[in-house]
């Protein structure tokens, strides 16, 4: 046993991919630790932020400022508010508004917005503007007020009893606060979901679900497929006819399907994700009882089962110690392979949304869906599927890395 | 002259037929034999002649498609389990291949355990079951002592297959079904093997059924030998009457398709087919 | 003396195990055949036969390594040439080599005669199929194969036809040594006799000029060829003409293995069978000394303080014991007198 061990760590393929799998799972296991959160609750109101750091404007304010010159401090400003995009758009107005061409220099920021200040007129009609972009000049004239101001701001709070603005506070233009001295700042690495729900936290748990599903999915078909793959094999005759018509049945019916329809029919109330995982199990047994029949069938002619026939041995005792070891690192290969395939299943049936219930645990899959259903995928919102995709991906891959290894360890023959 | 030596075991009509339809397979075609007791009996065939199958349906492992077994005159009945584990108390086999022999994931202690259970001693306190062991190993020129513990691929094939005799050692069946015992076994090795079948043979009078190829072999240990072809026993009779004075066409076939080295081994008759 | 064809001087080949531990499987061996004349090579499993086998040809690859010793073909000294060259030049048309189950080596997707073209295009030459069809359907005939074998498949062949087709075809570069490794123990005696018959017609008709068969059987040794090599731990032990060796054999190994043979002879049932206890030694850590020691009857303390050298009698006899022959002799008599009591 120590020595198959041994054997087996010392496989690049296993290693690697066993390390990929780990660090999946020990990231499930730890990060809740860290960040106490509900993955389901929505923190974001309105859909698809971005990731990023967000920090409460209210409680900087608060914080206590530090002064801090920057001598690019205003052209940083001055550069969030005007893009290329926003001084060609100012450099055509003023064209059409009848300043010469040659008289705008769109990288003068000083000058652009000179010229601009003392033409604009947001009442001028200009020739062939539509409405919309009307607007949208007007929204720009409105965004560079006090682009070049250097005064800063006035903090003011209502007085309930008189109605009037009592200033509380000011803010420079070179007040600076220190990030960590904020009391309420949320790092959202991967932005929120559609409804608003910080996405790094939902995936951390949805695939510590995900993964959970798999496991009893693949411990249920592979349960199913040794038992009855042994029976069937080692008993022969009537018994093996049966589990064969009853396994072919399985066969023909596509197992997909197979899943819709039965999911389908147990009803939205009753779909937690242990039944998803249960079913998925009932359904994809097949394989696994079918491979470990073919082996069954050529041990029990071995002499050493034949010897322990003849030394009195029961068959439950003879299938347990002298056919059960033979196979069993086939068996732990079947396993790998079926919680990578009911991962999968799982995710595919989330995504026609025959998942779990979404009110409880959010599942890989239930993510897909979610980023699918509200178009992450047209909108460019990548956070919202492209980091599950990729958590998928690589559940699986490193499942069958790690199967890959085994295989190789087992059966010295594909060794390289 | 009639002959006084007692029938242990006798098939009348045995016969075994594998799959059915077109791909029905004649493997052992209605087969008499006598068996007498503390008889050496070599079976000769070559493969495909349907003698390992003919050796499994005698031990109980493989049931007979039509004929009957008998065993100390009495027809054998091996229906339930109770009726076969008796049965095994008398009859037992070794092996060709000493390696497939083994459970590779179980200690060499646990085969000499289970005979020691299956004579009805499992009751019996360890140290009691280590002497039986040490004693029937010593018979086999092994040491318990260093084998104990032991994993079947940690012993050379000569020791695994000395093994299986202590087995048979402990267990003292009646009769014993050696199928090519020594075929995997080096040339210096397979007389340690043979004399131990012997010793057995004369210190308990057990039967022994030897299943080979090798018609050297059979002629060195055996009292009465039968040549198998496709299924059919083709010539029956003493060692030196098969071997030395064959009759059938078969059987001088074969002989003379061995090499001899005290008589001239001729080739010339020889006749190339496909 | 007639023409040497193969002379071995020294050959010492060793195995590189994963660990880097030296194995040496071929332990400076010399042999000489000469033309017309048979060698075997008889040992049992581990000796070392199959490893000289291929040490023979020249063609090294890992994890077989070779060490040093000379190998000369007809006066060409090939031990040391490029691996390259030796493909071309020194496979199939100086040397042929069968090595164990030849015929599982037969592509099961091909038809023979596919497989013979290929064997003579990879030697560099150029003829046409017609003409290939032509030598081959000409040498299987003279060798009693069948010329319809070359239109067949592998797998409607029986394992005897196969064999036998497989030895013909590694003779069609006319090969002056062949080298045949076991190369009828995975058949049934009938198929067994037609490959001797074969091997010894190749001989004979001058196909090949010299044959070298490797097995553990020693009455086929006896019939077949003319010298017999008995090999223990990669080492010679013992080396005579085929009825000496069989007869009269001088090392205490030898003797045990010929006492070993079992044949279906009138007056074998009262020979008393001997047998050699022990295993060979662990070739990662030999024994200082005699390699047979631990095992020998006749050992003395001597044998195992410093290697034994072959120690070469009248005739090309030779054999590794310290014990002069006579005394051997002597103890083997003594020995048979008492197991007759």
């Amino acid at each position: 046993m120590k020595h198959t061990l041994q054997q087996v760590f010392s496989s690049p393929r296993f290693v690697v991919g066993f390390s990929i799998f780990m660090f999946i799972v020990l990231t499930v296991i730890i990060y809740p630790l860290f960040v106490r959160a509900d993955p389901l609750e929505i923190i974001g109101e309105g859909t698809f932020f971005e990731p990023g750091v967000y920090v409460s404007v209210y409680d900087s304010i608060g914080s206590s400022p530090y002064t801090l010159k920057l001598d690019d401090a205003a052209a940083n400003r001055i550069a969030g508010k005007l893009g290329d995009e926003e001084r060609l758009a100012m450099q055509e107005w003023l064209v059409a508004y009848g300043i010469p061409e040659n008289e705008i220099d769109i990288q003068d920021t000083e000058k652009l917005l000179d010229q601009w200040v003392n033409n604009y007129d947001p009442t001028e009609k200009i020739e062939g503007m539509t409405n919309a972009e009307r607007r949208y000049f007007q929204r720009l004239d409105e965004s560079l007020k006090g682009v070049l101001a250097t005064e800063g701001v006035t903090i003011a709070v209502e007085n309930t009893e008189t109605g009037t603005l009592e200033e509380v506070d000011s803010v420079e233009q070179t007040d600076y606060v220190n990030i960590s001295q904020v009391p309420n700042v949320r790092v959202l690495p991967l932005g929120t979901d559609n409804f608003g729900r910080d996405v790094l936290t939902e995936l951390v748990s949805a695939t510590g679900t995900s993964l959970k599903i798999g496991l009893v999915a693949g411990l249920v078909a592979t349960t199913i497929g040794l038992i009855l793959g042994l029976l069937a094999g080692y008993i022969g005759g009537l018994v093996d006819d049966v589990i064969m018509f009853v396994t072919n049945i399985f066969t023909v019916i596509p197992t997909f399907v197979l899943l819709i329809l039965v999911t389908f029919s147990v009803g939205q109330e009753y779909r937690g994700a242990m039944t998803i995982a249960v079913l998925i199990g009932l359904t994809s047994w097949v394989w696994t009882t079918r491979a470990v029949r073919a082996q069954v069938i050529s041990l029990r002619n071995r002499d050493h089962v034949n010897l322990s026939k003849l030394s009195g041995h029961s068959t439950t005792r003879i299938i347990l110690l002298s056919i059960l070891p033979f196979i069993a690192s086939y068996v732990v290969m079947a396993l790998i392979l079926q919680i990578s395939t009911a991962i999968l299943a799982e995710a595919g049936l989330s995504i026609l949304g025959l998942g779990p219930r979404t009110t409880e645990v959010p599942t890989l899959g239930l993510m897909m869906n979610w980023a699918m259903i509200y178009s992450a995928h047209l909108m460019g919102r990548w956070w919202a599927y492209f980091p599950v995709l990729l958590v998928i991906a690589l559940i699986a891959f490193s499942l069958n890395l790690m199967n890959t290894g085994l295989d190789q360890v087992f059966n010295p023959a594909l060794r390289e | 002259m009639p002959d006084e030596r007692k029938i242990i075991l006798r098939t009348s009509g045995l016969t075994k037929v594998f799959g059915f339809g077109r791909n029905k397979t004649l493997a052992v075609d209605h087969v008499d034999i006598d068996i007498y007791e503390s008889e050496v009996v070599s079976i000769v065939g070559e493969s495909g002649s349907g003698k390992t199958t003919f050796a499994k349906m005698l031990l109980g492992l493989l049931k007979p498609t039509e004929g009957e077994i008998y065993f100390q005159g009495k027809l054998r009945d091996i229906g339930s389990r109770k009726k076969r584990k008796e049965y095994w108390k008398n009859i037992q086999a070794i092996f060709q291949d000493p390696y497939s022999s083994y459970n590779t994931f179980q200690k060499i202690d646990a085969v000499l355990l289970d005979c020691i259970r299956m004579r009805g001693d499992g009751k019996l306190p360890y140290e009691k079951k280590v002497e039986l062991m040490a004693e029937a190993c010593s018979f086999v020129n092994l040491k318990f002592e260093e084998l104990t513990n032991k994993y079947p691929f940690e012993l050379s094939g000569g020791q695994m297959q000395r093994l299986m005799i202590a087995r048979i050692f402990l267990l003292k069946p009646k009769i014993l079904v050696a199928d090519e015992p020594t075929s995997m076994i080096d040339a210096c090795s397979r007389a340690t093997i043979l004399d131990f079948l012997m010793q057995l043979r004369d210190e308990i009078g057990m039967t022994i059924i030897f299943i080979t190829h090798d018609i050297g072999l059979a002629y060195y240990v055996s009292d009465s030998v039968h040549i198998m072809e496709r299924g059919k026993f083709v010539e029956s009779g003493t060692a030196d009457e098969v071997i030395l004075h064959p009759k059938g066409a078969y059987t001088q076939r074969l002989i003379s398709d061995v090499p001899k080295i005290y008589e001239e081994w001729d080739l010339s008759t020889v006749e190339y087919s496909s | 003396m007639e023409n040497v064809i193969l002379e071995v001087n020294d050959l010492t080949t060793k195995y590189i195990t994963r660990y880097d531990e030296d194995i040496y499987a071929v332990d400076h061996v010399s042999l000489k055949v000469e033309e017309t004349k048979s060698l075997g090579i008889a040992g049992e499993s581990g000796c070392g036969k199959s490893t000289l086998a291929l040490s023979l040809m020249g063609y090294y690859f890992p994890p077989l390594h070779y060490t040093e010793g000379e190998i000369i073909i007809d006066r060409r000294n090939i031990s040391g040439m490029d691996p390259d060259e030796i493909r071309k030049s020194i496979l199939g048309r100086e040397i042929a080599y069968i090595p164990q189950s030849a015929m599982n080596a037969l592509n099961p997707t091909r038809k023979i005669i596919n497989f013979i073209e290929d064997v003579i295009q990879a030697h560099d030459m150029y003829v046409n199929k017609k003409e290939i069809y032509e030598r081959a359907s000409g040498l299987f005939e003279t060798l009693g194969l069948p010329a319809e074998v070359l239109q067949k498949y592998p797998v409607e062949l029986s394992g005897g036809m196969k064999q036998r087709t497989v030895i013909a075809i590694s003779v069609i570069l006319f090969p002056k040594v062949l080298i045949a490794d076991e190369p009828s123990s995975a058949l049934d005696v009938t198929s067994q006799k037609m490959v001797i018959k074969m091997l010894k017609q190749l001989l004979e008709t001058g196909f090949i000029s010299s044959l070298i068969f490797i097995t553990h059987e020693l009455p086929l040794l006896y019939n077949v060829t003319d010298d017999i090599m008995v090999m223990y731990a990669g080492q010679i032990v013992e080396q005579a003409n085929a009825k000496e060796a069989v007869f009269d054999p001088l090392h205490p190994y030898a003797k045990g293995l010929m006492g070993s043979i079992i044949v279906p002879e009138s007056g074998l049932r009262d020979v008393k069978l001997t047998s050699i206890p022990g295993v060979p030694p662990n070739l990662k850590n030999p024994p200082s000394g005699c390699q047979f020691a631990e095992r020998c009857k006749y050992v003395r303390p001597v044998c195992k303080a410093m290697s034994i050298d072959l120690r070469d009698l009248v005739d090309g006899r030779a054999y590794r014991c310290i014990i002069p022959e006579d005394e051997l002799r002597d103890l083997y008599q003594k020995e048979a007198d008492q197991n007759a009591r």
